[in-house]
Order: C-alpha cells, then structure tokens, then sequence
C-alpha cells in the first residue's frame, strides 16, 4: 500500500472522465432522456404529419409535415440539451456531489466543455431519431445539410450553456422547472415551430421577431427548406451572438465558483 | 518537505468571520488532527485547503505548491472525505471506483482498486448504488473513493461521524496502515478518543483561530490536572487552608479528600502538605484527565460530558 506519489498524470483524463461519465449518466436512464421525448416527437409527428396535417397548408409549395418536421428536430435538439446539463448540474449541487469534483483537478473549461459536450450529444441524437422517424411522414428537401447541422449543433451548444446558467442560479426543482415551463416552452411554441411567423397579425407577428428561438427555428428551417421568414444569415447571427454571450456568462459563473464553491 | 503550509488563513462568509489568522504547518508522514467545536472553522479551512470553498485571504501551500495558482498540481496530491455524504446514484460502487481516479488525471489500477475493496470490505456491494448502502459502507466507499488516486495526503473530515464503534476502530487502523505506507492524514474528529490514539499532533480550534498546536501526548500532558484522591485515617470536618490552592472536595463524610494538581505538578509535595498538617494518609489513588478536558478547558465549554 505505497502512497501515489509516482502516479503517471494524464492532463485530458480530467476532462474525459467527466464527459464519460457525464455521457453515461443519460445513456443509463436512457428510457427517460432519449426514448421519452423520442415518443413525444412521434406523436407530434403522427398528429401533424399523418392526420392534421393533411388539411393544412401554411406555406406555399410544401406539405405542412414539411414545414413542421424541422421545428420538432430542433425543438427536441432544445429541449434535451437544456435537461441535461440543467438537470445534471443541479443534481449534483442539490445532492452534494458537486463536491466531489470541486477537489480534483477539474479545470472550469473542461468542465463547462465536458457537461456541454454530453448534453450535445444527447440533444443531437434525440434530434437525429426524430428526423429517421419523421422519414416515414414525410421527404424534406435538405436545401443545405450542412447549414442544417450548424444550426442544430448551434441550438445545442446554445441551450447547453443556458442550462448551466439555469442550474447555477436555481434553487429548487420548482425553479428549474420554471426555466423550461415558463420560458422555454412558450418561447418555443411561440418561435416558430408550428407556424410561419408571417401569418401572424401585427401585433404578434412583430413580437415574434424579438423571440430570440425565432431565428433558432427559422435558420434551422430554411437550412432545410430554403425558405425562412428571415435571411439565414440573419438567424444565424443572433443565434450565434446570443450562444456566445451565454457561453461567456455560464464561464463566469464556473471560473468563479458562483454557487459551486462556498 | 511539509506536506502541507497554511498560512494567515482568513475567511469571512457575509461579512462573519469564519476563520481568523489561522497559520500551521502538517509535516510529511504524520498524522495531524484538527479539533474544534461545532462552528469553531474546522470545516471552513479543510474546505479551503481541498478547494470546495474559495480561498478568504492567506496562503495554502501543499507539498510545495501554491493551492490557488498550481490548483490542478496540488488537488492531483490530496484525497478528501467530505463530512457529508456525497449521494450518486447514477452509478454502482464498482463502477464509481473505477471513474473516479480519471478525474485525477490517473489511469484505473485494478490492484490498487481491488485492494482498497478488500480492504474497505466494500467487495459485496460492488453492484450496489449507494442509497443501497448502510451509513458505515457509505463512508467507506468515500474513503476508497478518495484513495482510489493514491493522494499523498488524505484529507479526513469527521470520518467517522455515525458509525458504530467497531467499525470505528477498523477504520482508524485502516487510516494508521495507509499512513504507515507514507500518507499523510489531516483529520478533524469530534471524537476525541479518537484524536487521542491517532494523531502526532492536534491543533485545537475556536471561534476561527487556532488556540494550541502541539504534539498530542505534550498537550494532554500540559494542559490536563491530575486528581489525587487521598482516603484518610481520620474524617476531617473542614479542609487545611494549605489545601485551598488547589481546587478540593471533601466526600464520604470526611473520609475522601479530592485534590486537583496542577499541570506538571507531582504528588509528592501535596504528601508532604498533608504529613505537615498532621493528616495521615490510608491510600491514594491518582487519575489523568484526558484530551477531552483538555479541549474542554481550552474551548471553555464546561459541563459537557459525551
């Protein structure tokens, strides 16, 4: 029994560690975090693409399964990946196994890197199972793929950054549930997803545009369809400014120990 | 080299002062405990030295290094057994074992692993989570946990808060032997028997300052009374004015006189009293107070006996 003195140190092992373990954390409950809102998607699916949808047509030269299809990728892609990191997080400040990592070597930016990447990952699956789903609905055009897979990987960094921030300053599961019922679900149902923003009467269809999941939905969209009730560039912007502001934020947060450390 | 240099240690939380000017030094290979009452700052300063509380003021400097800018070198060096218990129950014991020394930067050693699984006979509850486990193998699963990296010093915060008294006992020669291998043991205890038999040395805190510092048997030695019970020949009915320096009782109607001694003094004097006041003296049987009202003494808490 020799004291450890002598032990080989791995700089990245930190960080991979907690990605692993942050990865098998979601894969283990996996009913929970990927089938449930697969199942979910898939009622949306069969609601709006195989019935309701058949008697609507909201844009011009395109089933509305079409049109609506992307919105729930990306509303999924949304929602996982602020659950994860959100709900990870939490956990660990609310059971105090936050402390365990707090005394290793566990530098903030891999932190923040490993509890995002996780929830990514988790968040870009559930987006891709509902896309394979979808298939049976519906053929999307996939206008530019790769436009396509920047903003879904977009929306995922976004919303994991925002789910940090969110379990740093929540108190309880009550406030974190705040954070998804009362914020995002309606800025998500109101973005966006179900509808074009330009059938909307003034004044909602302007509010809408100061939805910042708008250009989120919308840039995802026209990636897809190549047609968007704004310019991609646009979407991809404010998206991109408003990922890089909460990156900023969540990173200050941790570097400081905000609600971590004592 | 010291394993560990604390040094104008300062902590304030909402403006209340929690630790105050602390300074101590933890030398290579021993076992040094930290003693207090509740609230005394015990907590505070491990805290600070394992990094879950940011730094107030002072220096922390471990095996050479400073805690705050070599933060990822020295937490590499230090294990910790956090006073809470720490509840994962995303993974089994097993499987948290074999994660937890990545986080160190360390690759899994299955024969260190298994070793301390023996050791901690933790072998069948390997597929356990941990709200499965009893309050004494979840404290064991948080010292293999935090040997699992091999540290070179292991922190113990109230190790063994709630467990019963065997397991105690096998817990402290468990901590004596991964000493005897070379680690170095911070412990603060609320057991004081237990600081007594394990620690070099203790460092006894309160109100958030650092009140005594010495190696334990100097400081039970220092600080304790002796008391002298004296049975004597004859009941006396009022005790000798000589014997007034020293805190006395008379019981058993006269027959049983208690003198407290001093630190450092020897019985042979307060014999000599008596013989000089005419006392003759049947038996007398000697009795050391122990750490416990030592710490008793220095924290001012009167009247508590556990």
């Amino acid at each position: 029994m020799v004291a450890g003195q002598d032990n080989k140190y791995y700089p990245w092992l930190p960080f991979l560690t907690l990605l692993r373990k942050e990865i098998l954390r979601f894969w283990r409950v996996s009913t929970q975090t990927l089938l449930t809102p697969i199942v979910t998607a898939s009622l949306y699916l069969f609601i709006f693409g195989a019935t309701l949808g058949e008697r609507l047509n909201v844009l011009e030269g395109f089933s509305y399964a079409q049109f609506v299809i992307p919105g729930l990728i990306i509303m999924g892609v949304i929602n996982n990946t602020f659950a994860n990191t959100s709900s990870s997080l939490f956990m660990s400040r609310y059971l105090g196994g936050i402390v365990d990592l707090l005394v290793t070597p566990v530098s903030p930016p891999q932190f923040i890197l490993a509890y995002t990447l996780a929830a990514m990952l988790r968040g870009l699956l559930v987006g891709t199972v509902v896309w394979f789903i979808s298939t049976f609905f519906a053929t999307l055009p996939w206008d530019s793929p790769w436009l396509a897979i920047l903003m879904a990987v977009l929306a995922s960094f976004l919303f994991a950054q925002f789910g940090l921030i969110a379990a740093i300053y929540a108190h309880n599961f009550d406030t974190l549930s705040m954070y998804s019922n009362f914020l995002i679900l309606p800025l998500v149902y109101l973005g966006g997803v179900f509808y074009p923003i330009s059938i909307l009467p003034d004044p909602w269809g302007s509010f809408s545009y100061l939805n910042p999941l708008f250009y989120l939905i919308d840039g995802f969209r026209h990636a897809i369809i190549g047609v968007g009730d704004t310019t991609f560039l646009l979407a991809f912007g404010v998206s991109g400014g408003i990922a890089v502001a909460l990156f900023f934020w969540a990173a200050w947060l941790i570097g400081k120990g905000y609600r971590l450390r004592a | 080299m010291s394993a560990l240099i604390i040094e104008n240690l300062y902590k304030n939380f909402d403006g209340v002062p929690a630790v105050k000017g602390v300074n101590f030094t933890i030398k290579e290979g021993e076992i040094f405990g930290l003693l207090g009452p509740n609230g005394a700052g015990k907590s505070t300063t491990i805290n600070m030295i394992a990094g879950v509380v940011r730094l107030g003021e002072g220096a922390i400097t471990a095996f050479g290094h400073d805690n705050q800018k070599d933060y990822r070198y020295t937490r590499r060096l230090l294990g910790v057994v956090h006073q809470e218990v720490v509840i994962d129950n995303f993974f089994t014991v097993d499987q948290a074992l074999k994660l937890h020394a990545g986080y160190y930067g360390v690759k899994d050693d299955p024969v260190w692993r298994q070793l301390l699984i023996d050791r901690l006979g933790l072998e069948p509850h390997l597929n356990k989570v941990m709200l499965k486990l009893s309050g004494g193998l979840k404290r064991r699963f948080m010292i293999a946990k935090a040997l699992i990296h091999r540290p070179r010093l292991l922190i113990l915060d109230e190790p063994t808060a709630g467990v019963d008294v065997e397991l105690r006992h096998g817990l402290w020669e468990f901590v004596r032997e991964i000493n005897r291998h070379g680690t170095t043991i911070l412990l603060t205890t609320h057991y004081l028997e237990e600081a007594e038999v394990m620690c070099d040395r203790i460092a006894i805190m309160n109100h958030g300052e650092l009140i005594a510092l010495e190696e334990t048997q100097e400081l039970v030695r220092r600080l304790s009374n002796r008391q002298l019970r004296v049975w004597l020949d004859q009941p006396i009915q009022k005790i000798p004015v000589e014997f007034e320096q020293y805190a006395h009782q008379l019981k058993e109607n006269g027959k049983v006189l208690l003198l407290n001694l001093p630190a450092g003094e020897g019985a042979g004097n307060v014999l000599s009293q008596l013989a000089d006041a005419g006392l003759t003296v049947r038996d007398i049987e000697t009795e050391q107070s122990g750490l416990e009202e030592v710490f008793l003494h220095l924290t001012g808490i009167k009247g508590r006996q556990d």
